[in-house]
């Protein structure tokens, strides 16, 4: 016998059209056979403890269809270990997720690799940071014990162990190589090494000051991350953002996807050999983030967008100012991608290294940037768009190869078509107030938003509780669908062309780790 | 070729010898010959992201760019502690990053110095401390200097390996 929950989903809001329905066991996994059957994607799955509410323990999974967003919530008793029907056979990218909400809630999925994911010894095994009543400002000592990679065997096969610190200026993880000469039979993942107890964090913050928080899961995407929590709060207060704050925050969203396209172009470049490259992007990414300081006053824009509006109003002569920059941005860009077409060097390298085939990144649910390069036709802002690219029609960039290349290419694109919209949103511009007021949210509701980053869909799942506090926010990088494209990506290849792949994906580890 | 030789012409020496300083902060020509004055030739820097949410990182991948050219004032980011006089952290350190973090620090031969980067660093920032969170660097290994900002700009970072080896 189900609870009745106190809170109806049938009330989620967000950004992006969305329906919601309460699930029994059966149905949970049911339901997610309709999504995959449909073609649908697993976006996201998190849980909540609401024993204090009606006694049990929640799970919830969020898929994209064609039409919007699917919510699906299934509550379960408080048992020893609360079990639900594991999703992991028809998404994959779900196994990495349901470790994670059993290292931080201690609800289990009947997938049978209950290996730590996040918890690497940190926090005794029998203590579940998101429940209620554990105490965030506990500490432990360090409890680390051997992690049980897949072995392979055979002759002449060996382990090659990097990580979690790397031999370059990037973020923590492990990588478990089983190699035969150099070239790579399989590859494990470890990840978790940068897990901050965000989670946990945003409980002890008001809904006014969380955008912070979120802003800083991956500094990378700060904006959209930034934006997908102020759109979900604003969802549920039902604030509306104004008009021309929404312009200013597409306009710092498609900054951000450009300087991140231009470094990444520069380090793939280098990565293969072609020191020339970065020099030249780094210095073109250079140039825009000193545009950032005159247009919206700092490098990186960690907190531009907050609830209700943007913080500041474009300067005067900004517009004129980044309209002429993006002309000659354009034109270094076409001269750089002339220069990467006609070297062999780099074709060599990038052409059929690290290929993710269609078939595969259908299979494996890829989003984002490297989905299009293999082909998925998914982004956001062109499928489900929200104020303001309803009115900007982006174009969707896609490559068919999947290779390095496509990546390398995918980028390329994507820098062209984002320097369209930047025009378009500041020869169009509106005039107006940057911010609206935001009020508190009613307790218990559940607010979803869902933004396009450079490097996919940034999730975030607002669930206010009383007097503007935060009951429960859960938040979710591409990279968990993504980073399991890799261990397929790399097989065949050879060692030496690892960094070369893992920087085409560049995937985020703190927006994975939380 | 002749493009790419082409544009390495037209792009010209970008070089600043004066990133546009803050305050009244010593300019980078007094920064590059003091450092020679102090190392002879060259600091060679192991960066450890101990938690960051890599915005620090973005800042310090900068710092290679032909604006700030830190390799043409004797700095080197180098792949191995062994190699290393100076440590750079980023990030809270998480639990999980806090043996790696002493392991590296312990990999370096000494003399060597410590430079946290970041609010995170210096004082564990808006993550704070937690059960996965040790908050500041300085509460897991020994930091000489810590540079505020989130993320702090390239020049700020500079300022404080500056300050860091000067003190030293």
């Amino acid at each position: 016998m189900m609870h009745e929950p106190e809170r109806s989903i049938g009330n989620l809001l967000s950004n992006l059209p969305c329906k919601s329905k309460v699930v029994g066991a059966l149905d949970w996994h049911r339901e997610a056979g309709n999504v995959r059957a449909a073609g649908g994607q697993l976006l996201t799955l998190w849980g909540a403890d609401d024993r204090d509410r009606d006694g049990s323990f929640r799970i919830f999974a969020a898929y994209l269809l064609d039409d919007g967003i699917e919510v699906l919530e299934h509550a379960m008793g408080n048992g020893i270990t609360p079990t639900y029907p594991s999703l992991a056979e028809l998404f994959p990218c779900a196994l990495h997720m349901e470790r994670a909400v059993y290292d931080l809630l201690g609800i289990a999925s009947m997938e049978p690799d209950h290996r730590g994911w996040l918890r690497h010894g940190g926090w005794p095994r029998s203590e579940f940071p998101l429940r209620r009543d554990f105490d965030a400002s506990r500490q432990f000592a360090i409890d680390s014990q051997p992690y049980p990679f897949v072995q392979v065997e055979g002759d002449g096969v060996h382990e090659i162990a990097v990580g979690p610190v790397h031999a370059g200026t990037i973020e923590p993880g492990h990588f478990r190589f089983s190699v035969v000469g150099e070239k790579v039979l399989r590859l494990e993942e470890r990840l978790g090494y940068t897990h901050k107890g965000v989670s946990k964090r945003f409980e002890q913050m008001q809904q006014a000051e969380g955008h912070r928080l979120a802003a800083r899961l991956s500094g990378d995407s700060a904006v959209a991350f930034s934006w997908a929590y102020c759109a979900a709060l604003e969802a549920i207060t039902h604030t509306g953002c104004p008009p021309r704050a929404a312009n200013l925050r597409a306009l710092a969203l498609e900054h951000e996807r450009l300087a991140n396209h231009l470094g990444d172009l520069g380090a793939l470049g280098n990565d293969a050999g072609f020191a020339f490259g970065l020099t030249q992007f780094s210095r073109m990414k250079e140039d825009l983030l000193r545009l950032n300081v005159a247009a919206f006053g700092a490098r990186y824009l960690l907190d531009f967008v907050q609830p209700g509006g943007v913080a500041t109003e474009l300067p005067e002569d900004t517009p004129r100012l980044l309209l002429d920059h993006y002309l000659v941005l354009e034109e270094r860009v076409s001269g750089l991608r002339v220069i990467y077409d006609n070297h062999a060097g780099l074709q060599d390298r990038f052409r059929e290294a690290g290929t993710l085939s269609r078939e595969s990144a259908v299979k494996l649910g890829a989003v984002g940037l490297a989905g299009r390069a293999s082909g998925v036709p998914l982004d956001l802002r062109v499928h489900h768009p929200w104020p303001p690219y309803d009115r900007m029609k982006p174009k969707l960039v896609m490559q068919s190869t999947g290779d390095v290349a496509a990546r390398v290419y995918q980028r390329f694109d994507e820098v062209f078509e984002s320097l369209r919209l930047c025009r378009m949103i500041l020869e169009n511009s509106v005039a107006g107030p940057i911010q609206a007021d935001c009020p508190l949210a009613e307790p218990d509701r559940l607010g979803l938003g869902l933004i396009e980053s450079w490097r996919g869909p940034v999730i975030i799942a607002l669930e206010s509780g009383p007097g503007g506090t935060i009951r429960r926010c859960h938040a979710h990088d591409s990279s968990w669908q993504n980073w399991p494209l890799i261990e397929y990506a790399i097989l065949s290849n050879i060692v030496p062309d690892f960094p070369l792949i893992n920087k085409s994906f560049n995937l985020s580890y703190s927006g994975h780790d939380g | 070729m002749i493009n790419t030789l082409s544009r390495m012409i037209r792009t010209g020496i970008l070089t600043e010898t004066f990133p546009a300083p803050a305050s009244a902060s010593p300019a980078m020509d007094r920064l590059q010959k003091d450092m020679r004055n102090i190392l002879g030739r060259a600091l060679c820097i192991r960066h450890v992201d101990a938690g960051s949410c890599n915005g620090c990182e973005l800042e310090i991948h900068a710092l290679n760019n032909p604006y700030y050219n830190i390799e043409g004032i004797g700095m080197k980011f180098v792949a191995s502690p062994r190699h290393a006089d100076l440590l750079l952290v980023t990030g809270p350190v998480t639990a999980n990053m806090e043996e790696a973090l002493k392991r590296t620090l312990d990999a370096m031969p000494d003399p060597k110095l410590v430079v946290a980067v970041g609010d995170c660093g210096a004082c564990g920032g808006v993550f704070g401390k937690s059960y996965a969170s040790r908050g500041a660097v300085a509460n897991v290994i020994p930091v000489q200097r810590t540079v505020a900002g989130c993320p702090p700009s390239p020049v700020a970072i500079l300022e404080a390996i500056r300050s860091a080896v000067i003190e030293a």
